[in-house]
């Protein structure tokens, strides 16, 4: 494991996307950074720029105004870095499966631009803020 | 030639980069623990400061096609520099006072806004509207504090009898004495207002602004921001020492204290008030800072002509 892997590892900086979530998803990512779970003690920070950010928090099924604008986001965060589809309607669709304005899961919009691009997947509606921390884990684990 | 592997050895190693950085990264870990504490946090592990600055070193520089790629790279080195040549400074004579000219307060001076001026430099070569807004703030809030300090630092001037010498001033302690105690304190807001610390980090603005100044920075180069930050966060708490509090002229251990108890001070301000507006940072320098330090000039002047030392 090389001293670029185990260093990000060690501290993540995530930047939020919502791409037309209903901001459930949105609320228990908020309650990661209260006293109660405190992802600091981890070195997970919330940054204001997806320059600075290692880790790409998207929330929502991904609406036709918002897809390309979370492309834009993609290319504009440095790499390596990993986008995390949060809640049932990032990781595919979830209730609007069948609706108009939808079109397509994180994942699909993400690999258009980046085949190789590491996707990691938090299912839930909304999923509880144990669930994205164990998924943020895990996925790095994996890296 | 030994004398100049020495002064090479003292940028470089000893009171200078690596130390600085060293000592200056426990120091941001200090600001993130105790903000933590205060918040009811667990806060991050020790070597935090330490990963994320090996983390962003090894991430990709991304360049704003629009932006001026020489300024833009070229403005976190100037920053670092800035920082690098007050803190050896700062260190040579706390450490060894007698044994030559190195600076005096002029030249601290001069350096203390030297990595501001890099920030505005590099910020606003990044062609954002985000870090264009937060350049103009930097720029005003330069200008707001810049007076105050310097007038805080004329208080030292006729307490110290016009030395202009970092050793003699470190040699009397200006706090002890009415017009010295206000000027620490103003020049206490003013380090807050350098460091970007609440509530004057209006430049920075992380809700409304992104990060503002350092929107666009990624990699290797956000990682030397990084650097001159810990790195302030070291030297300009000792100047605040080295001015007002008498140094490290008495016992060392009593030097350390000092700098540990401006360091908290800073990071209880920073923990207990809500961010200020523009204007209002600008009004309070100006207005409100300016006027306390006049009253502070005139009673140092007279405590100085009539010889009351407590005035």
């Amino acid at each position: 494991m090389s001293w670029k892997i185990w260093s990000l590892k060690k501290s993540v900086w995530v930047f939020h996307v919502n791409t037309g979530a209903c901001n459930n998803c949105d609320i228990e990512i908020v309650d990661l950074l209260t006293p109660k779970f405190d992802v600091e003690r981890l070195g997970i920070k919330l940054v204001g720029s997806p320059r600075h950010a290692d880790a790409l928090l998207v929330t929502g099924g991904v609406t036709r105004q918002a897809a390309p604008r979370l492309r834009e986001v993609y290319r504009q965060t440095s790499k390596p870095c990993v986008v995390f589809a949060i809640g049932a309607c990032a990781c595919d669709k979830g209730i609007f499966t069948t609706g108009y304005h939808m079109v397509g899961p994180v994942d699909k919009i993400i690999k258009e631009i980046d085949p190789n691009a590491i996707i990691a997947y938090v299912p839930g509606c909304p999923p509880k803020p144990e669930a994205i921390i164990s998924g943020v884990v895990t996925a790095l684990s994996v890296l | 030639m030994t004398q100049a592997i020495q002064n090479l050895f003292w940028l470089l190693i000893f009171p200078g980069f690596v130390f600085t950085v060293c000592l200056g990264l426990v120091a941001s870990w200090i600001v993130r623990k105790v903000s933590a504490l205060v918040q009811w946090r667990v806060g991050p592990p020790f070597f935090q400061p330490f990963y994320d600055v090996a983390k962003l070193m090894g991430k990709e520089v991304l360049i704003p096609e629009a932006a001026q790629r020489v300024v833009f790279q070229v403005a976190p080195v100037v920053g670092l520099s800035g920082a690098l040549l007050l803190s050896t400074m700062l260190w040579r004579i706390t450490i060894d006072p007698t044994k030559l000219f190195v600076g005096d307060l002029i030249v601290a001076i001069y350096l203390m806004v030297l990595p501001s001026l890099a920030l505005i430099l590099g910020s606003s070569a990044s062609a954002s509207p985000h870090a264009s807004l937060g350049t103009s703030r930097e720029m005003k809030l330069v200008m707001g504090y810049e007076l105050s300090l310097v007038l805080a630092l004329i208080v030292v001037l006729i307490k110290s009898g016009g030395q202009l010498s970092l050793a003699a001033i470190a040699e009397q302690t200006p706090v002890l004495s009415i017009s010295g105690l206000l000027a620490f304190l103003v020049a206490l807001l003013c380090v807050q207002a350098k460091l970007g610390f609440v509530p004057f980090d209006i430049a920075e603005a992380e809700t409304e602004l992104g990060s503002g100044v350092l929107m666009e920075y990624s990699g290797a180069l956000l990682a030397v921001w990084k650097l001159v930050h810990a790195m302030l966060l070291v030297a300009l708490p000792l100047f605040l020492v080295t001015v007002f509090l008498g140094g490290f002229t008495g016992a060392f251990w009593a030097g350390i204290v000092k700098y540990v108890i401006v360091l908290v001070l800073l990071i209880l301000i920073k923990n207990t008030n809500p961010r200020v507006r523009i204007d209002q940072a600008m009004k309070f320098f100006w207005s409100y800072c300016g006027v306390v330090m006049a009253v502070a000039i005139i009673l140092a002047v007279i405590g100085n002509y009539y010889g009351i030392s407590w005035l």
